[in-house]
């Protein structure tokens, strides 16, 4: 069988088994067993997609060249490693904690989420990786040639060569279309894609290393033969350029940090941070034993080659040409590898970035409906990411075609490096400095880039595409400082050093410049201050990944908040569907969805959505979040303010009910006393007038007797119908219905009118003061009159003295005079003072009184109609009654109409 | 600061983790300054193989015996570091 075939055979079991990894553990990740998936080794392995084709052959190819300034392209990855806990740890960090999905991802966001920012972050991505992509193409379709070359004398024509690139690039294009987008994780993780890169990270390693040990052992005799060697070969004289060590070894550090398929897989699919602590040594020995025989690979390939043949290819052609054809075959599978890898990763990070940052905005805005149903952008979010890898290697593979695939690899490496490394102002400045903005980081970005462009990339397709010769020779317009190789004057200068240094140079200028000029926005600000602070915020964000104890988490906080059975139901529920005995799910994206509505039913969408977020993804919560959480609680304590408002009102009218309802019970028992007290002063005299009028009925008596009965008959009438009277006044007087004759009288003759129609004739001694009673005061004198009387005849029926004395006393005290009635008896007992104003209050036997006991209940009635009042003085010898009323006119008119 | 307070173990430990992040921080910085040092030797006009020239492979024997120094410094640390990282949050 020929090399060739073998080899086809040999690759396409390779990229079967490399589909059958990516599987397995693609499955094993989503049972939720990744085990050894999460391991520092896979990570460290899956970091080495830094070494692609380029450093495969293309080191040796450079070595042969250059000598050993090849190894500055792994030396500043290798600082930059062992100084991770500067960079690196706050970049994993932060990527963790604010669920950052790419490079451009980590720029907008970290800049107040601004797509301004991610869109040109993805278009300086794109246009800096397709040339890279275009390199690996090549190399594959290159190191093809070679056994094809050796298999027919003929060897292949530039149509074969086309046609491999073709073939490569569409089976790149389908594996990573089949795991690079196979379901959407949130944290954009894909465990099939990491670990079939680990297994070639494996591969190649192996293949450089056999290929080296078969040179220096197999051909040479030993390391020392090899420095011999060295030594006596056209590179042995160490031709170092300060300029292009220095900013080779920086301008590869700061390519390891911002090439989006390294941040891809340093930061976005870095399951743990501890990992990055194993890395920090184990990649650099990565980098060191695939360093390690470049040199002697490139002296010997020199050495036993005729001159003249590509050096990039040395890798493949000295093991070839020591008829050793199993170990170049392993040797080609380790440079497929590395291309493969590569594209793969590149593919992915750049798809998330144009799917993310360009289509989802574009499309979201074009329909305006949008994201109602939930499929609805999942589906739209797959198919942009399916045609955006499709679109990144056709852009490859087109690139490969107008390229022609002729200048040395290393060369477009390069390019594409100083492209992403104007990454680097906007990226160390948004996680290092609180004051960089948006504007700052868009004039950095566009400058560096265009910089880039006028005089690296643009120069790089030759004098006459699209740079014309006279640009290249002259400058911009014939301007002679706007010369693509010598800006400013600047001129001697390494091409590649003068694009590293005036890029960067001025990109950083704009970017301070820019962020110190301009002022951020409330989003921005924060967003700052989450990512330079990233360890204050959030001192333990690890440790929420592995499936049970994240479904456990959910179901302590569900309970909290959705009630224990509730919770409980929900979760069997849910395990039940996913084919689960027990209470504990698997976080399925569905599952999440559908706690998330659940929980948003109790606490809002916004707090249920960071809640879930806290334990899902370990992610701080964002300031979206924050401020529709800020809104809802805004209207919940509205809510309750109101609630409370309104209660607090309620409570008023209750209180309010009561005191009515009080008084209504009160007035109602008062009533039925008054009714039971008049029905009892009614019924007495009916008794005595029916006992009467019973006996006349009856006969047979003396003319003396009946007219006797008839008297008493008479009597009780006449006091029934005083009684009824009395209630009819009180009721009037109560009611405030009374008609009063107000006039100017002269309270001696008020006084006067009283005594006699009192009829005291009888015993009682009234003794007065006339001269005192010259007062003249404004009221009722009938009504007034009434008042005095009832005293008077109280004064003769109550007063028990031997020789019974009534003073009345006149006396002016300010506006108002007082009448004072004091006898000379035994007064009114001090609990009694208290009632003896009420109705049918009477003291001792009312029958010796004969009246119903509404005489001071009147009284005080109709003081109140005269605006004055009647008291009862304690504390005098006898019982004494204090009337006082006002003298002024105004003050009776005014109690009368209120 | 206080010498005659004997240390607490606790801060004595707290004391060695700091310095290891000290390290940690130095190391790229030194391992850059090392790395570039080939600059300084003789003068790049000097012809390949002439008295003082660099030679390639000295230069290999200097450079990866470098790297494997950094490489094993790194090993040192990281076992240090990343049992800080576990125990507490940010220690800076």
């Amino acid at each position: 069988m020929q090399p060739f075939n073998i080899l086809i055979a040999v690759c396409l079991a390779y990229v079967m088994a490399l589909f059958l990894i990516a599987f397995v553990a693609d499955r094993q990740a989503k049972r939720g067993q990744l085990g050894w998936l999460r391991s520092p080794l896979v990570y460290t392995l899956s970091l080495s997609i830094y070494c692609t084709a380029w450093t495969f052959y293309g080191a040796v190819g450079y070595a042969a060249r250059s000598g050993l300034e090849f190894v500055t392209i792994y030396l500043g990855p290798t600082l930059v490693m062992v100084g991770w806990w500067w960079i690196l740890r706050k970049l994993v960090r932060i990527g963790r904690s604010q669920r950052i999905t790419s490079i451009a991802d980590l720029i907008s966001s970290r800049y107040g989420k601004s797509n301004l920012l991610g869109v040109i972050v993805t278009l300086m991505a794109v246009i800096g990786t397709t040339p890279y992509i275009a390199l690996q193409l090549q190399s594959v379709t290159l190191s093809f040639a070679v056994f094809a070359q050796e298999t027919s004398s003929s060897g292949w024509g530039a149509s074969d060569l086309n046609a491999t690139a073709l073939w490569v690039a569409a089976g790149l294009a389908l594996f990573t279309v089949l795991f690079g987008t196979r379901n959407l994780d949130s944290n954009e993780r894909h465990y099939g894609v990491v670990t079939a890169i680990a297994a070639e990270a494996v591969m190649k390693l192996f293949a450089l290393i056999a290929v080296g040990v078969f040179v220096v052992w197999g051909v040479a005799g030993g390391a020392g033969d090899i420095l011999t060697r060295i030594d006596a070969s056209p590179i042995a004289g160490w031709d170092i350029k300060p300029g292009r060590w220095v900013s080779l070894t920086l301008l590869s550090a700061v390519a390891f940090l911002t090439l989006p398929r390294m941040f891809q897989v340093m930061v976005v699919e870095n399951v743990d941070e501890r990992h990055l602590a194993t890395a920090s040594w184990a990649f650099p020995l990565y980098l060191f034993l695939m360093s390690l025989f470049v040199v002697p690979i490139a002296v010997v390939g020199l050495d036993l080659l005729p001159a003249g043949s590509n050096p990039d290819l040395f890798v493949l052609t000295v093991p070839l040409s020591q008829g050793r054809d199993g170990l170049a075959i392993f040797s080609f599978l380790g440079g497929f590898s590395s291309a493969t890898s590569m594209v793969i990763i590149a593919a992915i990070a750049l798809s998330t970035m144009v799917s993310n940052h360009i289509v989802m905005p574009i499309w979201l805005s074009v329909s305006q409906q949008g994201a109602t149903v939930s499929g609805d952008v999942r589906q739209v979010v797959l198919m942009a990411r399916r045609i955006s890898i499709a679109l990144v290697l056709a852009l490859g593979y087109a690139y490969f075609r107008l390229s022609g695939g002729g200048t040395a690899l290393a060369a477009i490496g390069l390019i594409s490096f100083v492209g992403v490394a104007q990454f680097l102002p906007a990226l160390l400045g948004g996680i290092f400095w609180r004051g960089a903005t948006k504007v700052g980081a868009a004039a950095g970005l566009l400058t560096g880039f265009v910089l880039w462009a006028f005089t690296l990339f643009l120069p790089s397709f030759g004098s006459s595409f699209i740079l014309p010769a006279s640009v290249l020779a002259d400058g911009l317009f014939g301007i002679n400082w706007l010369r693509p190789q010598g800006l400013f004057g600047v001129s001697g200068m390494d091409p590649l050093v003068h694009a590293i240094f005036w890029s960067l140079a001025l990109n950083t200028i704009a970017f301070c410049v820019g962020s110190l000029a301009s002022f951020p926005k409330p989003q921005e600000r924060l967003q700052g201050a989450q990512f330079v602070n990233v360890f204050d915020h959030n001192p333990n964000s690890q440790g929420w990944f592995s499936g049970a104890a994240e479904a456990e988490d959910l179901l302590v906080m569900a309970q909290r908040i959705l009630g224990p059975k509730q919770a409980q139901d929900l979760f069997a529920q849910a395990a039940e569907r996913q084919g689960k005995a027990g209470f504990l799910p698997d976080t399925s994206p569905e599952f999440l969805q559908q706690l998330e509505r659940e929980l948003a039913g109790s606490v809002g969408a916004a707090t249920g959505h960071a809640m879930i977020g806290q334990i899902v993804g370990g992610a701080s919560v964002s300031v979206d979040d924050l401020m529709a959480v800020a809104d809802e609680t805004a209207q919940m304590m509205e809510y309750s303010s109101q609630l409370e408002e309104k209660s607090a009102e309620l409570g008023r009218t209750a209180r309010q009910l009561r005191e009515v309802n009080e008084q209504l019970t009160d007035l109602s028992v008062q009533k039925d006393a008054f009714l039971s007290q008049i029905s009892h002063e009614l019924r007495t005299p009916m008794t005595s007038i029916r006992a009467f009028s019973e006996i006349l009925r009856d006969g047979g008596m003396s003319g003396d007797e009946r007219e006797k009965y008839a008297t008493i008959i008479h009597d009780e009438t006449l006091r029934l119908t005083r009684l009824l009277d009395n209630l009819l006044d009180l009721s009037v007087l109560e009611n405030g219905q009374v008609e009063l004759d107000l006039q100017p009288v002269e309270l001696a003759d008020v006084i006067e009118r009283s005594v006699m129609r009192a009829g005291i004739e009888d015993g009682l001694n009234i003794q007065r003061d006339l001269l005192r009673e010259k007062v003249t005061v404004f009221t009722d004198p009938d009504r007034l009159s009434q008042v005095f009387i009832n005293l008077i005849a109280n004064a003769r029926k109550y007063c028990a003295a031997q020789a019974p004395e009534l003073r009345i006393e006149v006396r002016v005290q300010g506006g108002s005079v007082e009448v004072d009635f004091k006898d000379n008896g035994a007064g009114i007992p001090i609990k009694s003072q208290a009632v003896i104003f009420e109705k049918f209050s009477r003291l001792g036997d009312h029958r010796a009184a004969g009246g119903a006991g509404l005489g001071l209940a009147i009284s005080r009635e109709i003081m109140n109609n005269l605006g004055g009042s009647i008291t009862y003085l304690p504390g005098q010898s006898g019982a004494a009654f204090r009337v006082s009323l006002p003298i002024d006119a105004t003050e009776v008119v005014r109690v009368n109409q209120s | 600061m206080n010498e005659r307070r004997a240390p607490l173990f606790l801060e004595r430990e707290s004391y060695r983790q700091r310095r290891a992040i000290d390290a940690a921080r130095l190391l790229p910085l030194v391992g850059f300054v090392a790395l570039c040092l080939p600059i300084l030797w003789g003068n790049g006009e000097t012809d390949a193989g002439a008295d003082g020239a660099r030679m390639t492979s000295v230069g290999v024997i200097y450079l990866f015996g470098v790297w494997i120094v950094l490489i094993g410094a790194a090993l040192v640390l990281s076992r240090r570091l990343r049992r800080i990282d576990a125990e507490q949050g940010t220690p800076d």
